[in-house]
């Protein structure tokens, strides 16, 4: 049952990879819609199976196959529900679902076959996300790691006909293959010390261990995972290829880099909390980078003028938020950011999808405002999760958000806290002067006073591959036509997800307003490996850890209910007046922020360039090593080297065949003289030995 | 009569046929040449086969006269065609089969 949840989108992308061209697109959307859906119950169901066990052993297995034996190492193809997956699959199931009833009409201008083919790389895309998320070892979860890799190098290439998205899909690519190199050798290090790439198994064998105060295995480790981290979810030093990545459709922006694969490191931090949890010195530096990226992220947001760029902006700088929750020790409150993020994220791209769509490929944001009056439920929806996001009050990233930020001031970490403070006031900065740019003040689009191509939807890239966006129709003017509202799947997928942004966060009321902090209950044993009843099978801790029921040693809720009042109040402010900053600036006083960025050039051209990184990265890394691929390896050692033995051993053999063939001058004679004087010699050497 | 006169008969007659072999111009020469080689190894062979007193030596005579008479015929009609190939009989002209 639990193998039917990844597997039904598997079987949606052989249908549209092998039938897809012969299927209209009413036919390979609606499977690919209906797999998604159809997982999306299983997968309630199995949850709802998983509540109902008794908290300290909920988990169900499955095990397809054992896929490596080798001497007294082994491992299967397994898959595992607990209550960490859960949370997953339900984001990636019910989310994903919502993202392709939304592609059904967003990528609608495609034509047939192409249409078939993006729906099979997303159907493959949450196959191995499930995987990725449902893998009870390492190495499970690799291949589904590895293979979001690809489905991502897969959509952001979509347009395939575009160099820029080649570009950009490769550039995805190669950073995470960097990261992905640092994963590797960590899962080969938990071989050699664990002999077991079971989570389960490691969390135990690890919960017997000290907490390792210098740096040695563990903290090498994890640090190494944590790399794979940065690359897969877009961390300082790895996060370079998201931002380029939003050269894919807007659905896979939303689904991909937003809601579900950029948080594949913080799933897997938190599903090696254990781990983690032993090696403080890895934790430190996640919190540190994670707190640096959101910082560093939130200041390139504020002046991006691409929608989708400020929203990948955001995204690295939230996902920056988690990794500095999973750094500070509060892994409950990571994923429940990854879990609520995943909704107002979601929307957000959604609704920037939507605003494209009415601008007919429209996408930077100095060419719109004044959509408000157009496309109704776009803004309503996109204002929502704005606020969301923003940190306003009883919304669901207010909750999240303000756990993290109450953890972290708990823990001890004053500094981080001020960054995320800080971090908090950006968010809400940048995503209203995306809202009032987008929607608010003058029109400035290209249909409000000139024409609309008579073409109303998104025209497919091929047709234009030269233009730098997505182009529009090449078709002849008529009337001007104003833009217009979503229609109804693209709707329905941004209302849902609009109040997901608005209820979302209930299931994790924090105690000091009055709640149950349901999801950080739910998920407490995961994180500490507890384990009741449930005798692990494989390894070198087979059986032993029955007795493993250590009691949850929670913090007593009433004791900083107080404290997280006080910083609930100040994050709420904060929020707001960066709202109320962002209004000031772009929509009352437009003249300042030109002011500011007339007045310190350097700052705003350091910003507009998000920073140089790009520029440095290619000076100290790719030119490099460019020049020695070039020079040293193509020019040095493939050429003279290589090409140099093999060319030398032919002049070798036509050189001393040169020589050689002087005696074959074909003269009978010749040759009968060589023969007897062989002969003679022959004997010679015979009669006098 | 001893052995070693037949033996030096043989030597004798094996010698005018290699330098017949190695000095003549032609063709037909170069033949015969190689039969007078030949027969020289037929009395040596027949000599040692009267010395032990078997007849071996001159079944693998009769052999070898055979042998002669085929590569005789397979020869001579080598010849023909190289004739008509160069209007020459000299073995040198027949040098272009060679890399």
């Amino acid at each position: 049952m639990l193998a039917l949840i990844p597997l039904l989108p598997f079987g949606g992308f052989l249908v549209n990879a092998f039938l897809g061209k012969r299927l209209p697109k009413s036919i390979s959307g609606g499977l690919a819609t209906a797999v998604m859906a159809i997982s999306f119950v299983i997968s309630v169901m199995q949850v709802l199976a998983l509540a109902a066990m008794p908290a300290e052993s909920r988990q169900i297995n499955q095990t397809l196959f054992t896929w490596i034996t080798a001497g007294d190492f082994s491992l299967d193809l397994a898959l595992r529900l607990d209550a960490l997956s859960a949370v997953m699959i339900l984001v990636v199931t019910g989310i994903g679902s919502l993202i392709h009833l939304y592609s059904t009409s967003y990528m609608h201008e495609e034509t047939d076959s192409e249409f078939a083919r993006f729906f099979s790389y997303l159907n493959l895309f949450c196959f191995f996300m499930l995987m990725l998320v449902l893998g009870s070892n390492v190495l499970v979860m690799f291949v589904g790691w590895e293979g979001v890799g690809l489905c991502s190098y897969l959509l952001i290439g979509y347009y395939y006909e575009k160099p820029s998205a080649n570009d950009a899909a490769k550039k995805a690519f190669v950073v995470n293959r960097v990261g992905d190199f640092a994963f590797i050798l960590g899962t080969l290090l938990l071989v050699v010390n664990f002999n077991s790439l079971d989570f389960y198994t490691i969390a135990l064998a690890v919960k017997a261990m000290p907490p390792e105060v210098t740096f040695g295995t563990l903290s090498l480790i994890t640090l190494l995972l944590f790399i794979g981290a940065t690359g897969k979810s877009a961390q300082i030093p790895l996060y370079v290829w998201l931002p380029d990545a939003m050269e894919g459709p807007t659905p896979v922006s939303a689904l991909i880099h937003a809601a579900t694969m950029v948080t594949a490191g913080v799933y897997m931090i938190g599903r090696n909390a254990m781990l983690f949890e032993h090696a403080p010195i890895t934790l430190t530096i996640v919190a540190i980078i994670g707190a640096a990226t959101a910082l560093f992220a939130g200041t390139i947001g504020l002046v991006q003028n691409d929608i989708k760029r400020v929203l990948a902006y955001s995204t690295v700088s939230q996902l920056g938020y988690m990794f500095l929750a999973m750094g500070v020790g509060a892994y409950g409150a990571g994923i429940f950011h990854l879990y609520t993020h995943a909704f107002f994220k979601a929307c957000l791209f959604l609704g920037s999808g939507a605003v494209i769509h009415a601008l007919h490929g429209e996408q930077d944001i100095r060419n719109m405002g004044g959509l408000k009056k157009y496309i109704p439920v776009t803004y309503w929806t996109f204002v929502i999760a704005s606020v969301a996001i923003a940190g306003v009050p009883f919304l669901s990233g207010f909750f999240s958000k303000d756990e993290i930020l109450f953890e972290t001031f708990v823990e001890g970490h004053t500094l981080l806290w001020g960054i995320g403070i800080l971090t908090s006031l950006l968010t809400a900065t940048y995503m209203f002067r995306l809202v009032h740019l987008t929607f608010h003040g003058e029109e400035r689009f290209h249909g409000a006073e000139h024409h609309a191509p008579a073409h109303g939807h998104h025209a497919p890239a091929p047709q234009a591959p030269q233009a730098p966006q997505a182009p529009q129709a090449p078709q002849a003017p008529q009337a001007p036509q104003a833009p217009h509202d979503a229609p109804w799947p693209m709707a329905t997928a941004l209302v849902v997800l609009a109040l997901g942004s608005i209820l979302a966060g209930y299931v994790n009321l924090p105690h000091a307003l009055g709640g149950h902090a349901g999801l950080h209950e739910w998920l407490t044993p995961v994180f500490n490996a507890a384990n009741c009843g449930q005798a692990t099978t494989a390894g070198p801790l087979a059986g032993m850890a029955i007795e493993e029921c250590t009691p949850v040693e929670e913090r007593d809720p009433a004791e900083h209910a107080g404290t997280e009042i006080t910083l609930m109040i100040v994050s709420s402010l904060i929020a707001l007046a960066g709202i109320g900053l962002a209004t000031y600036l772009w929509l009352k006083h437009k003249e300042i922020p030109a002011r500011m960025a007339a007045q310190y050039p350097g700052m705003h051209r350091l910003l507009l360039n998000k920073y140089y990184v790009d520029e440095v990265y290619d000076a100290t890394i790719v030119q490099p090593i460019k020049v020695v691929s070039t020079e040293g390896l193509w020019r040095g050692f493939d050429v003279k080297v290589v090409d140099g033995a093999v060319n030398g051993a032919g002049y070798f053999v036509s050189g001393v065949s040169i020589v050689l063939r002087l005696l074959q001058n074909g003269s009978v004679k010749t040759y009968a003289a060589s023969m007897f004087v062989g002969a003679v010699a022959i004997l010679a050497f015979y009669l006098w030995r | 009569m001893p052995i070693g006169h037949y033996l030096v008969l043989s030597g004798l007659l094996f010698s005018i046929g290699a330098a017949g072999v190695f000095l003549r111009r032609n063709l037909i020469t170069l033949l015969m040449s190689v039969e007078i080689m030949l027969n020289a190894v037929n009395l040596t062979f027949v000599a040692f086969g009267r010395q032990i007193g078997e007849v071996d030596g001159q079944i693998i005579t009769f052999f070898v006269m055979t042998v002669a008479a085929a590569e005789a015929a397979v020869g001579l009609a080598l010849v023909i065609g190289l004739f008509r190939h160069r209007e020459s009989l000299n073995p040198e002209a027949f040098t272009t089969l060679k890399w």
